[in-house]
Order: structure tokens, then sequence, then C-alpha cells
């Protein structure tokens, strides 16, 4: 058995952040099931807000007006004292990387370069190239070296160890060693990233399983607003890679197969440059009513970079440049990019407040797999680096405060128990014959089809079905190899596992919600409806082994829902 | 362009756990796709004709840095190479030269993660913190562009002529890192730092065989890295000599 004081699933920016921000005072252990640097963070593109005011257009931009788009982005869904203490902490966090090395892009006068993102009244995307994630992520790795945090590369987390109120500690698989380890700590964070491979078209990494959230889930506490998937306007036709909104903010042109720029239709001042939930339904509405082009791989429109010219081309976008070479074949500054939307972001996760608690003391989360909720029903672009960051920070503070505070023992019984019988589990998955990646397709095929961009109760429904179908086909999974050390298809019966409570609580959450709001659009249910909607929804597992859902209003304080116009 | 109907895998295998038995190459056919890459080729290896084959991926756009293998004696990123490109409907995958192999393709990366430790690779500064951000000309931060592109996946260190005969040298990743560091305007570590590279297992270990640069994926030239901490170092140890250093304890 391991201790720390801390421990710290996920080495992405979150649970980096807070490890730095920890390491000097307590015995932090940070656990990453890839190298941290191999962490989804690292493909973050476009960049990061902060109202800093450096853009000549953005001078008078305040913290406040940042709030604001976050809040009115969030189709009034965000609790707007997260909102605003998120863009309040912004200017600090960026400068704060900065300092540390952060290499950020620069104007002429030396100050950190920005440029206008989707929904931003201002131009207040702080970027490093096109390569910002990989910018900060490399930072902030370099900052936990020089401080010596204790880093388990190639550790999983397999489950939570909790009884009644209090949270012990993890069940840790040494992949390398294939040994499962029990790992006590009077204080447990959840850094885990999202679950975008829960839907087969993901911009996300093949690591993101969103297991984090099934195992908070598993133990016990609540997830918050699971329906709000963001689907990303521009994913690469074929392998759905990611193409950063940066590509609109530097003046890009979506067209379809009339040459048109449609947004002009739907959203005549923003353009391009609407929220994400607005241009990929616009999107899917220009493709559903026949002005998508023809691909073998499906329908898509074209995102045209042509008139920004070679020199712009490669000095702001130049990652986006190599990813269309590599993976399309083309160059962009001479032809168009195929794109299509494609699930990116996970606003929902595993529930807390501005400080990172979740309601089982002594478990925190952060970053992608926490909901605070900051980005509502609708994140903008720009905020998921800032939300990483900052509640990584956050997550620091309170995790300090309560160990100061902390004086109980951690119940190593539970933990060695809790051990054995994932030994026991573990050895009972070669005897069926459902392959993990069969099931993982199968999941991935009902999400992507049924709990897609446009969503209605018959096909929630079957989604519904679909995955009672497959929880009964999951107890005859199958696991070729009977050893543990990096048995990749093992981790994948473990996280599928998982993913099935993650992907029940999406669907059960959009079948209830009898409204559009956000990223959540229902064909029988097309309006916002604030009289009974105005709430997060909660699941929580329930005794006898069924999701409960229960809801919570939003906090509001400085902003008066309105209608949504861009 | 090789238009086949499949392709025929071999790829090494090897389980360090089992050392009783010994490496030996298997062989998968798949079926030929447009557009397939070599990590597509080995995912559906393991998902649909053995899964107990072990491989690193993480982002599948070649940012990660996971996936570095040799492929038909070539080192690359499986995520980025098509297929077709390799130029045979025979594939041999390997993995990553200079290292020990822990499972088939997966490689124990700790002698690199040792070696980019070493060097410090971190922003060292010595200036009181300014409330907002330390100022940067563009061209100071175009200085350093390539190396902070450098996605860490040791196809360098892989393709390294001088670390197959000595595994005690930096290397060219770390190398690049460090210059990285020395070439970033605020950076303030003191030259005398570069002392600790200061060695045929530092800077003066490199044969400038440019394989690493062949290697790289991502256009960085760590072998420029290298000539230029030379240069550096050259230019501390004349003013040293002359005793014109005066930010040096």
């Amino acid at each position: 058995m391991l201790q720390h004081d801390v421990i710290i699933v996920g080495g992405g920016l979150a649970g980096l952040r807070a490890a730095v921000g920890l390491c000097d005072r307590y015995n932090v252990g940070l656990f990453s099931k890839v190298h941290p640097l191999r962490s989804h963070s690292i493909a973050a593109q476009g960049g990061i807000n902060a109202a800093l005011g450096n853009h000549p257009e953005g001078r008078d931009d305040t913290w406040e007006k940042h709030a604001f788009d976050a809040i009115k982005g969030s189709d009034y869904l965000a609790d707007q004292p997260a909102a605003e203490l998120m863009c309040r902490e912004a200017t600090a966090i960026v400068y704060e990387m900065e300092h540390w090395g952060c290499p950020f892009s620069r104007f002429p006068d030396g100050s950190i370069a920005q440029r206008p993102f989707g929904g931003a009244g201002y131009p207040r995307t702080c970027y490093s190239t096109d390569l910002t994630g990989h910018m900060l992520l490399n930072t902030l790795y370099e900052r936990a070296i020089s401080l010596g945090v204790t880093i388990y590369e190639e550790w999983y987390a397999l489950a939570l160890a909790a009884d009644e109120g209090q949270c012990h500690g993890i069940i840790a698989l040494d992949f390398k060693k294939g040994a499962i380890v029990p790992v006590s700590a009077p204080a447990t964070l959840f850094a885990t990233g999202g679950y975008g491979r829960v839907f087969q078209y993901s911009t996300n990494a093949l690591i993101n399983y969103g297991s984090g959230i099934g195992i908070a889930y598993k133990a016990g506490v609540p997830i918050k607003d699971m329906e709000f998937v963001q689907f990303h306007p521009t994913g690469l036709i074929g392998s759905h890679i990611l193409i950063t909104e940066a590509a609109r903010g530097e003046g890009g042109w979506l067209t379809n197969n009339k040459g048109e720029r449609f947004m002009e239709r739907y959203a005549p001042k923003a353009m391009e440059l609407a929220p994400r939930d607005i241009v990929s339904r616009c999107i899917r509405k220009e493709i559903e009513e026949g002005r998508g082009l023809d691909h073998p791989l499906g329908k898509y429109i074209n995102l045209d970079l042509r008139h920004l010219g070679e020199e712009k081309i490669q000095k702001k976008l130049p990652g986006i440049r190599s990813i269309c070479k590599d993976f399309a074949g083309i160059d962009p500054v001479y032809e168009p990019i195929p794109v299509m939307p494609c699930q990116h972001y996970s606003m929902g996760g595993i529930d807390t407040n501005e400080r990172c608690e979740t309601l089982l003391p002594g478990f925190y989360a952060a970053g992608e797999c926490a909901c605070v909720s900051v980005h509502g029903a609708n994140r903008l672009g720009g905020n998921s680096l800032l939300d990483t960051l900052v509640f990584g920070k956050m997550a620091a503070q309170a995790m300090g405060e309560y160990l100061e505070s902390k004086h109980g023992t951690s119940n190593q019984a539970l933990l060695a128990e809790s051990g054995r019988n994932w030994e026991r589990k573990i050895q009972g998955m070669n005897r069926g014959n459902e392959r993990p990646a069969h099931l993982l397709a199968r999941l991935g095929s009902t999400m992507s089809e049924n709990v897609g961009i446009f969503r209605e109760k018959q096909k929630l429904q079957q989604a519904l079905d679909d995955l009672v179908a497959l929880k009964e086909q999951y107890g005859r999974v199958f696991v070729t190899s009977p050893h543990r050390h990096l048995n990749y298809e093992l981790m994948e019966a473990i996280d599928l596992e998982y993913m099935l409570d993650v992907a029940n609580a999406i669907v059960l959450g959009a079948l209830r919600r009898e409204e559009s709001r956000g990223a959540h659009s229902r064909r029988d249910f097309p309006t916002r409806n604030d009289q009974e909607w105005l709430k997060h929804t909660l699941v929580t597992l329930g005794k006898d082994g069924n999701p409960l859902i229960s809801y919570r209003g939003v906090a509001i304080t400085n902003y008066q829902p309105k209608e949504r116009t861009y | 362009m090789i238009k086949a109907a499949g392709y025929t895998f071999q790829i090494l295998r090897y389980d360090s756990m089992a050392p009783e038995t010994q490496p030996c190459f298997a062989t998968y056919r798949v079926q030929s796709l447009p557009g397939l890459t070599v990590l597509s080729a080995l995912l559906t290896i393991r998902d649909e004709l053995d899964g107990s084959l072990g491989l690193r991926c993480s982002c599948r756009s070649a940012v990660c840095g996971s996936c570095a293998m040799v492929m038909n004696g070539t080192i690359g990123l499986a995520c980025r190479t098509q297929v077709a490109t390799l130029g045979s409907d025979s594939i041999i995958l390997e993995p990553l030269p200079n290292f020990e192999v822990l499972k088939d393709l997966v490689v124990d990366m700790t002698p690199f993660w040792t070696m980019y430790k070493k060097v410090q690779p971190w922003l060292m500064r010595k200036s009181p913190v300014p409330k907002t951000e330390v100022h940067q000309t563009e061209e100071d931060r175009n200085r350093i562009d390539q190396f902070v592109n450098c996605i860490m996946c040791a196809s360098c260190y892989g393709a390294c002529a001088v670390l197959a005969r000595d595994p005690d040298y930096l290397g060219p990743a770390a190398l690049a890192k460090l210059e990285r560091f020395i070439l970033d305007s605020r950076d303030e570590r003191p030259l005398s730092a570069l002392e600790a590279v200061n060695s045929e297992r530092g800077v003066w270990g490199c044969d400038t065989l440019f394989k690493c640069i062949e290697a790289c994926p991502k256009e960085v030239r760590p072998t420029d890295a290298i000539v230029g901490l030379r240069k550096t170092l050259l230019q501390y140890k004349f003013k040293k000599f002359l005793g014109v250093l005066k930010d040096e304890a």
C-alpha cells in the first residue's frame, strides 16, 4: 500500500496545476495513465481567454465582460458566481504561466498576443500559434519537474475507496508491472478529463474514456448536467481531428456547396464566430437541407482559409496546416478544409462547487471531468484551458485548507479489501466472449447516431435500450491475455464498464430535459424553457444500483436570462 | 503508391515480464482502406486479431508523441504515417531503438526522461516578478520556435548513433530543450550552467550525422541546438578566460 497526503489522478493541466500548488507543503502523488505530456490538454489549439486588453481592439475589455460572454454562451445555465470567479482569476493565471516560461505568441509591443474567438465580445484569446495546449502543458510539466512532484506514470485509477462520509484514496494499477496497489490519502483529486470516446465521432484523444466520471459515480458522487455535450463545428473529415476555432478567429469562412457563407442567414453579426452550439447546428442544417458537399466518408462543409494567404496561415495556424497535410492530404493555403461537427467537450461531469469540493468529503474534481458549473449548457472556445488552470489552482487551495484541519485516519482495511476485490474481478474477465473493442464500437455508434446535435424522444429511447443490451453483453466481456501488465485490452474492458454508466447519465439527462438549451437541442422541444428547466440535472447511483435523477437551481446573480442572439 | 487489397504486418513481439521467451515476429493481415495509417492498422490488429498486442497511443494526430516506432526501417510516428506511403504491401514494425523493450512496441522511456531532467528544463528567472507579462519581442519569440515545438516523442533519441554506443550521452531532445531555454530572452540562468553539458556526454558527444533531424516528425533540428550550445559555451569560456564576465558568481 502507498500513502500520500494528496492523490491527484490525471497529469493534464488541471492535475499538474493542483500538484504544483500543493507539493511544497504536502506529500503529493500524481497518478497518470499516460506520461503527463501525452494527456489530452496537449491537443488544445486555439488559446486561453483572459481580458488582458493587449489587442488594439480589446483595450477596454474587462473580466466582467468576459464573465458575461461566458454566461450568455452557457445559455444561462452556468452558475454566475463560479463563472465570475474563473474570469476574475484569468489574467493572473495567464501571467503566471507566462512567468513560468510559456512561450506565448507576441504582439509587436512584446505583450502576449490575443485573437478573436467565438461568442466573445472582444479579442481576448491568448495564444501560442495554434499549439497553445502543447505550450501550456509543457510549461506546467517543466514547473512540476523543477519542484520535484512525485509522478506515477502509466498508473491507472481503478476505483475510489470511500465509505460513508469519507474518501480514503484509490485502488491503482501499476500498468507496467501489472500490480494492483491501494493508495491511501486523506484528500484525492480527480482531473481525469472528458469522455469523448463514448461517441464514435470525437475530436478527443483515444485515451479519453471518461472513466474518472464513472468511477466517481460508482462511489456515490453525483454527476451533473451530463446531457450537455459539445459538438465542435470543425472536425476534419475522416479522422475527426480538431481544426481549431482560431481558423475562424483569424478570418476563415464556412461555405456550403453553393459557395455561400451560410452563417450570414443564422448569425448575421457574429457570422463564423457564433458560439459552437449554434455553428454546429447550422452546419448540420445546411447538410440536412442538401447544401453539404459529398465525400466517401460522409457529407461535409468547407472551412476556407485560402483568402488569408500563406504567410498568415503559416504564422498563425502552422499546426492546422500540418494536420491537413498529414491527415487529409490537402494544403489549406490552396484548398478548403472539409469539416463536419464532432463530439468535442463534456460540459457535464462530477458535481463540484467553486472550491472543487464534491459531496464526498476528501474527494475533489477539476478540469473537464468536473462540472462546477462555469460552462453551463455550452462552453465558449478558449474557456476550457482557463477552467483547467483556475480550478486546478482552486483545488490546491481547498485541499490545502482541508488537510490543515483534517485529523482522521484512513480506512486501510477498506483499501486492502477493495484491492483484493479488483484482483478477483479482473480474473473473471477472461471467461466470456464479448471483445471490449466490439462493445465500445457499438456504444460509440448508438451515441453518435441517437444522442447527437439534434435529439428527439424516440432516438434517445433507442439509445437507452441499446445501453441496456450493452450492459447485459458486458457481463460476458472477454479479455484475450490473462496478464495485467501493459494489457491495453484489459484497460479498455475496465474503462468500458464506467463508460456505460457515463453514457447512461448523458441519455437519461437528455431524455428528461424537455427543452432546447445550449448544446442540448430537442427537435420535439425546440425552445428554451426557463420556467421549468433553468436547473442543473444531477444523476446519483441509487441503493438499488439504478440512477436517481434530481435537480438543483442555477445560481443567477448579476445577469437575468435573456434570449441569445449573435 | 501500392494498390493492394491488403497489407501484411510483421510486428516484433516480446514481453520483458516473460524473459524466457525470445523476441519474434508475428504476422497479421489487414485490409487496405483509403488513408489507412499505421496506427489505425495496429488498432485493428489489437481489436480484431490479437488483443494482447502492446502499443502506446493517445492523440492520433501527431501532437502527443506517444507512438514513435520503426516502420520498414524508418523511424516515425505511427499515427501520421499512411501505410500506402511505405511503398510496400509488406510492413515490418519494430520498437524504437536505443531503448529496452517492455512489451512489443512499448519501450522503457526512463533514460529519455532522465536526460531531460538533467538539463534543468524550466525557465529560470532572477529578476523580480512583474505584475503583467515579461515582454518579449516577436523576433525573440521566433528564435525559440522550432525548439518549443518538440513533442518529446524520442524519435531523435531512437535515431541517434551516439546513443547507440554510449547510453550516457544526453541525446538530441534534452540538448534541444536546453537550447530552447538558453535562447529564450526571458531565461536568466547563469552561463556557468552550461558546464554541466561541457563534456563528451554532453554537447561534444554529437557526431553531427543529422540523424535526429531526419527522424524528427516536427521539423525540429536538434543538431542546430547542439551547435548553438557549443558556440555559447566557447564564448562563455573565452570571456571567463579574459575575465570580462560580470554576471557569474
